[in-house]
């Protein structure tokens, strides 16, 4: 609770920290000054920042000109959604026994969870390409979404989230004659929405940025991701247009960046405290 | 007693009642874990000794024979030290410069919500998106940072083009990637440590804020320290986006990185047991940073 | 010498004024407990004194020193905090040296490997370290020196909070609650080991609680706050006994004082209701009566009250009734021997009580002297 030191007093801290922030913010300056302007002037290499000659409209009107913008950012709202969906479908009724239920077999399964935890996405991958290539499954969907419905640590976080929930909330529930399956959807589930959040807003920002799966799957702009489209964008259509792919970065930067701007606390804190598996 | 009595075989038929209900919940879970999990990471162990590439026929049992290779393979062995290098260069950097700015933001009030916002940025931006940004900001020519170099006389380096500093430019990116993850665990780090061991400190006499940060700061952040240390090696071990975007492991294998090795061998050359082996060594490395974490250094920062 | 002295303090938090103008002297080696209701701004007081916090206007001298602008480290203040704040990675022995080694060992001397070759700097480490053990010893903690916080009770805890306050011998003790996180039996305990140790060391001591029965018992003064205000400071039989504003009188004592309306008739005689009670003040108009529980007695003749409800309390029962006129709630403390002769709940009864037993305040809440007259009707007795 330190009180309000007086402005002169806290200026050499607020300027230290201005100074890191603009530092930390020059590629977002940069690439959308840059997105603004001509080639010929890009390529002037001059430190202004603001464009000479207004050329807006036509970096973005080539992004989305020659690129399926709209189908990226469908398909990364698909990816997402579904991978979302399912680790939710999966891991709440799965975190909920761990938690709540005793069975034979709790602590295997607990350990599995924990083992689980240790490996990297990346790990699984060799097999699972050669699976679903096998299956002719390569761009498609269910290829860029199956591997990630198990989420480990969504099991991991929701166990330890109801494990906090008071016994007598179920026993309550129990005698009204719920069934299990009833209680994991309609009494312990909208009583974790803070834990959900935090869990789903980790999971869209791990998925939305991801590269190294999509890069292996998909092969077209049918089933591309942002992060794909903008790949594909820089090295078939714009070469050395950096205007054009710095309006590319843009617009796909900016659908995760202004939901952020608006709900920043919840995304600070939802990330940081899931952080466990960055 | 009696209670008891007639509470014990009731609660055995609720017991596998309850057994059921728990297998039944946990099922799709199991079902998944198994399928895209378990299986799949068994195979990359047992493909690591195989010579298996996708498309041809069959494979043959080498034992140890891919392991053998990656000794000799100069792209692989520059790939594990690049890699090495860029969490060395990576997890110091942005732990320090977090620590700093996290010190810096607590220290007052004003700002605290808009600069952890600034800070945070990149965590939430598309990487792929950010790293062709990044290429425009260090391109030799037309990049502003060369071009603000000039005006103070200075030629700037082929910052991402040359093998002397392309390491280095992917770390710096590392480091601007990584730094808002590890700002916002210091906060909530600083938060938690109670106001009254820095009235303490006061009256104890600290003369200044260095010893104040010795006394209290430091040894009460330790735990949170060492969960950041630990979260950034493995954050960084797994480098790839940026590579991929700017450099594909040039010039001259220069910025050859573990996860892009396994990548190339796997899924352009479909060299499929060779790189399953990568992948080990890769998980190798990842484990041994969560053993120090919780075998090694977990006792010095626990004061319990 | 005065050891503490506050004049005419004031605090602000924002536009928030939580301290308005207080002042207090704490003699060297006197013991001067402050209490008060939650929020009254204690801690607040308490903390400025310890240099923690800034007071907004007033000044304080510690030992006749003017200390408001000085650091916190400068002041030869030692406190202990009500959650002990220990470090937790240093031990016992650690944690009582902290202040010793911060006043005595230089920036370079202080440093953990390399301090040890600083010149000097073995001789004053190994005088700390004596005047550590003799602390811990004096205060039976000599056994778990090398322990670290989290592997000590709560009472070990607060003893080696003790202890880091008083190795370097202080002019003055700040503790803010430092038993309230014990339990009952140790807290009985640790009070007597508290004011001994305070006889030793013969500091001004500030001691904060909102136990009145803490402050009663081991303090040679008494503080009681309210809303930011110091309404009195006595000793805690005065306190007790000759509260001067009703809001001490209310405050202080357990079960609460009785109140009763009365009022002060153009002769100066006070009546309850239609009676008087043998007692005249210089003001007019209407009063509270302030009457202790143990001060009332059983009678034949009194104020008529009805009984509603009795509490046996081991050493004293209390009887709890209604004033009749008035219907205002009076409990009576009655030796246990009582017990067995209370009347029935719903009976109807006389409460008698000496006319000196009785406190009077104005509207105000300000304590109104009165002396007892001999009236023409018999007195209540
Ligand atoms: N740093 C601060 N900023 C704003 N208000 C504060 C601050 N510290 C204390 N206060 C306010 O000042 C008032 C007095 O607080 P203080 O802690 O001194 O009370 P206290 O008498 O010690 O209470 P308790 O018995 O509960 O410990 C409270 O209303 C509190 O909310
Ligand atoms: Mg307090």
């Amino acid at each position: 609770m330190p009180e309000r030191t007086p402005l002169l007093r806290d200026l050499p801290r607020l300027l230290f920290l201005t100074a890191a922030g603009l530092l930390m913010l020059m590629p977002y300056i940069w690439m959308a000054a840059a997105s603004l302007k001509p080639l010929d002037e890009i390529f002037r290499a001059s430190l202004s920042l603001w464009p000479e000659r207004f050329f807006a409209a036509e970096n973005y009107g080539k992004v989305f000109e020659r690129i399926p913008v709209g189908r990226y950012l469908w398909n990364g709202v698909v990816v997402c959604g579904g991978i979302l969906a399912f680790q939710i479908l999966f891991a709440v009724p799965a975190g909920y026994a761990l938690a709540k239920l005793r069975f034979r077999g709790r602590e295997l399964v607990f350990g599995a969870v924990m083992l689980g935890l240790l490996v990297p996405p990346h790990v699984p991958a060799l097999p699972l390409y050669v699976a679903f290539s096998q299956m002719g499954l390569l761009n498609s969907y269910t290829a860029l979404i199956a591997p990630f419905t198990i989420s480990v640590f969504a099991i991991f976080l929701f166990r330890q989230f109801f494990k906090s929930l008071p016994d007598d909330l179920i026993h309550a529930a129990r005698l009204d004659g719920m069934s299990e399956m009833a209680i994991v959807w309609r009494v312990v589930l909208p009583n974790a929405w803070p834990a959900a959040t935090a869990f789903a807003i980790f999971s869209v920002v791990a998925h939305w940025n991801d590269l190294f799966w999509p890069l292996i799957i998909a092969n077209g702009d049918s089933h591309a991701t942002p992060a794909l489209g903008v790949m594909f964008f820089r090295s078939a259509e714009a070469g050395d247009d950096f205007g054009a792919l710095m309006a590319a970065a843009v617009i796909m930067t900016a659908p995760l960046v202004i939901a952020f701007l608006l709900a920043q606390r919840r995304f600070v804190e939802g990330i940081a405290s899931t952080g466990l598996k960055g | 007693m009696s209670d008891l009595a007639i509470a014990a075989p009731h609660r055995r038929a609720a017991g596998t009642g309850e057994a059921m209900a728990a297998w039944a919940l946990t099922l799709p879970a199991a079902i998944a874990y198994l399928l895209m999990l378990l299986l799949p990471t068994l195979a990359t162990a047992a493909l690591a000794f195989t010579d298996y590439e996708l498309g041809l026929d069959g494979f043959r049992w080498i034992g140890l024979g891919n392991f053998a290779e990656m000794l000799e393979d100069r792209g692989f062995l520059q790939s594990l030290r690049n890699t090495l290098v860029y969490v060395g260069l990576v997890t110091p950097g942005s732990i320090i410069g977090a620590l700093l700015l996290a010190l810096a933001i607590e220290a007052g009030t004003r700002g605290r919500t808009l600069f952890r916002a600034v800070f945070f940025l990149p965590v939430v931006s598309l990487s792929v998106a950010m790293a062709a940004a990044w290429q425009y900001l260090l391109h030799p020519t037309i990049g502003p940072l060369n071009a603000a170099l000039r005006v103070i006389g200075i030629e700037g380096p082929a910052w991402l083009s040359s093998s002397d500093t392309v390491l280095l430019s992917l770390a710096a990116i590392g480091i601007w990637e990584n730094l808002g993850f590890n700002l916002v665990l210091f906060l909530a780090g600083l938060t938690a440590i109670p106001r009254e061991l820095y009235a303490a400190a006061a009256v104890d006499g600290v003369p200044s804020a260095w010893e104040r940060f010795r006394l209290v700061t430091w040894p009460l952040l330790g735990p949170t320290t060492l969960f950041v240390l630990t979260i950034t090696m493995i954050r960084s071990v797994r480098v790839f986006d940026t590579v991929v975007v700017l450099t594909q492991g040039g010039p001259n294998k220069a910025s050859q990185v573990l996860l892009y090795t396994l990548y190339e061998e796997g899924f352009t050359y479909f060299r499929i047991g060779y790189s399953a082996a990568i992948t080990l060594v890769f998980l190798g490395i990842v484990l041994a940073s969560m053993w120090l974490q919780t075998k090694v250094l977990d006792k010095r920062v626990h004061y319990a | 010498m005065a050891g503490i002295s506050l004049t005419s303090v004031t605090k602000s938090f924002g536009g928030n004024t939580v301290l308005h103008g207080v002042s207090l002297d704490i003699a060297a080696g006197e013991f001067v407990a402050l209490v008060g209701p939650s929020g009254c701004g204690k801690t607040t007081l308490m903390r400025i004194v310890a240099g923690i916090e800034q007071a907004s206007s007033g000044t304080l001298r510690i030992q006749g020193r003017d200390a408001t602008s000085l650091r916190a480290g400068e002041r030869d203040v030692a406190m202990v905090f009500q959650s002990y704040a220990l470090y937790p990675h240093l031990t016992v022995a650690e944690n009582i040296a902290v202040p010793l080694a911060m006043r005595r060992l230089n920036a370079w001397q202080r440093l953990p490997l390399l301090g040890g070759l600083m010149p000097g700097a073995r001789a004053t480490r190994r005088r700390i370290a004596g005047e550590v053990a003799a602390a811990a010893e004096s205060l039976g903690l000599g056994a778990l020196l090398d322990r670290r916080p989290a592997q000590l009770s709560g009472g070990q805890r607060q003893r080696v909070a003790l202890a880091r306050a008083m190795v370097r011998r202080p002019a003055a003790f700040l503790m803010d609650e430092p038993l309230s996180n014990l339990d009952a039996s140790l807290r009985v305990q640790t009070r007597r080991e508290i004011v001994a140790i305070h006889r030793r060391a013969g500091a001004a001591t500030l001691y904060v609680t909102h136990d009145q029965s803490e402050a009663l018992t081991m303090a040679d003064r008494v503080a009681v706050m309210q809303g930011g205000r110091i309404l009195q400071v006595a000793p805690p039989r005065e306190i007790y006994a000759d509260p001067a504003d009703l809001r001490v009188a209310t405050f202080i004592g357990s079960p609460r004082i009785n109140l009763l309306p009365g009022e002060a008739g153009r002769d100066g005689l006070v009546r309850v209701g239609d009676r008087l009670i043998g007692l005249r003040c210089a003001a007019r108009g209407p009063l509270t009566l302030g009457i202790r529980p143990e001060a009332f007695v059983l009678a034949a003749e009194g104020l008529p009250a009805r009984a509603e409800a009795v509490e046996f309390l081991g050493e004293s029962v209390l009887l709890h009734t209604r004033h009749e006129a008035s219907g205002s709630p009076l409990v009576l403390r009655l030796p246990p021997e009582a017990a067995g002769r209370l009347p029935a709940s719903g009976a109807a009864l006389h409460l008698g009580f000496a006319p000196g037993a009785a406190l009077l305040f104005d509207q105000d809440g300000a304590r109104r002297r009165a002396e007892a007259v001999v009236a023409r009707e018999p007195a209540l007795v």
